[in-house]
């Protein structure tokens, strides 16, 4: 008994250490800067991306296109769905880094749409005044304790990601996702894998489809457009790590002040 | 007292000028939007579209200073002949992406709704580009430079929190690094990208 506490205390103080390492925004955005993050297997993420843009080319566009010009009520009813499955993530991740009022808002949203709002299709919840908050995950909740990205990677279909963000997908699998317990892990006999592997090719499309134009024009406009989806990949990490609605670019003004000075 | 009424005359026109040259970042902003908002509903064609949105990013764009800050440090161990080369094709480049990027859009409407003064040479204008069935809505928020008053330049568009310009610095420093550093290969994948 005696043991169980020492741990406890142990891994409390442990805890609360990383806490307040990470509780440094600055030192957090430091860590998190784009430039600063290597990407230690360039040729290897540079091979995956081709091989994911070929399969972008092949399966995820032409979806993308079709399901883009469905009924709007269609695409939004679909959209929400998918954002309240994601509650079973953030929910967890907003326990982790101390976030319980965002907890609290989002466990009703859950509910509520879940119920009310038939299956998450509509967001009932917002209109009983529980807006919606940024999804969280588990590698934003290792870096809001202080873990750093590690490299850069490019991971096969999924694509961009960090050393990090990768390891902590896996949490998703080790029992911090509760949509994949009740598909995958067979927790409940209502619900399959089937269902499971489908919400996340849907998650695909209709990211594809929402950002279709800025996606192509961005293929069309980019002198390198692996580095282009790298930054932007990783600006847009460092904003939702933050959680802040201020403009990164605007946190750190010296590259713009040097230009002036020269 | 008539010179002293002269004086004070002389103050206040002087005073009054100076208010009328100088450009309020949000007003610039919507004035430069509705320019650019004009071109894109015109039922023009779409090259008399392209180079009509590149005189409004000739007047309303800090090219230059882009060009500058999407270079980065290595600018400084450049000769002159390399930096107005470089300053050339990036003039290019940019007003080639810049028009490109934006031609695609359709009668867009972007509401500027707040204004931010960083320090005195940066204000940073908040705007929404209103949803259409196609697209939800994007939150654009444009980092003018305002060192002079009387003539406010667009440095950078942040859109939905990501810098264009510093995407664009990463893609060249990437392009640098791939090719140990060498500034010729830079020029050539810029002029290619032009020619194209």
């Amino acid at each position: 008994m005696i043991k169980k506490i020492v741990i406890l205390l142990i891994t409390t103080l442990a805890l609360t250490i990383n806490v307040n390492a990470g509780s440094d925004n600055r030192l957090i955005l430091k860590k998190n800067d784009p430039t600063e993050i290597k990407d230690c297997f360039e040729k290897i993420n540079r091979a995956t991306f081709a091989f994911n843009n070929a399969l972008d080319g092949i399966v995820f566009k032409p979806v993308a296109s079709v399901y883009k010009v469905l009924p709007s009520p269609v695409r939004t009813g679909v959209s929400n769905s998918l954002d309240n499955l994601s509650n079973l993530v953030t929910i967890p991740n907003n326990v982790l880094q101390g976030e319980f009022a965002k907890a609290g808002v989002n466990t009703g949203r859950f509910l509520i749409n879940s119920t009310v709002g038939l299956l998450g299709l509509i967001d009932v919840a917002s209109l009983f005044g529980l807006e919606e908050y940024e999804k969280e995950d588990y590698g934003q909740s290792l870096a809001k304790h202080g873990v750093g990205p590690g490299c850069y990677v490019v991971l096969p279909v999924l694509g961009p990601s960090t050393a990090r963000d990768t390891i902590a997908t896996s949490f998703n699998f080790l029992g911090g996702d509760a949509w994949y317990n009740v598909t995958v892990r067979n927790d409940t006999q209502y619900l399959s894998n089937e269902d499971y592997y489908m919400s996340k090719v849907t998650g695909g499309v209709d990211f594809r489809a929402k950002n279709y134009d800025s996606i192509e024009s961005l293929k069309k406009n980019s002198v390198d457009f692996y580095a282009s989806v790298k930054s932007l990949y990783l600006q847009d990490r460092q904003q939702k790590i933050l959680n802040t609605n201020k403009i990164i670019s605007t946190q750190d003004d010296s590259d713009w002040e040097e230009i002036d000075n020269n | 007292m008539k010179k002293k009424n002269f004086i004070l005359i002389i103050f206040f026109y002087f005073l009054s000028t100076i208010n009328v040259n100088s450009i309020e970042p949000d007003v610039f902003v919507q004035s430069t939007v509705n320019r650019a908002t004009e071109i894109l509903s015109d039922s023009t064609s779409k090259d008399e579209k392209i180079n009509s949105l590149k005189k409004v990013a000739k007047d309303t764009v800090d090219i230059n200073g882009i060009g500058n800050y999407t270079l980065g440090s290595i600018r400084k161990n450049l000769s002159d002949t390399q930096k107005n080369r470089y300053s050339e094709l990036f003039q290019d480049y940019f007003l080639k992406s810049f028009s490109n990027r934006l031609v695609e859009y359709t009668n867009p409407e972007i509401d500027v709704f707040k204004k931010e003064k960083l320090n005195e040479n940066y204000t940073i204008v908040y705007s929404l580009l209103k949803a259409t069935e196609k697209r939800p809505e994007v939150k654009i928020d444009w980092r003018i430079y305002t060192k002079y008053p009387n003539n406010p330049l667009i440095r950078d568009l942040i859109i939905e929190g990501l810098s264009l310009a510093r995407t664009q610095k990463e893609e060249f420093a990437s392009i640098l690094n791939s090719n140990n550093g060498d500034i010729n290969a830079l020029f050539k994948t810029l002029e290619e990208f032009s020619k194209n």
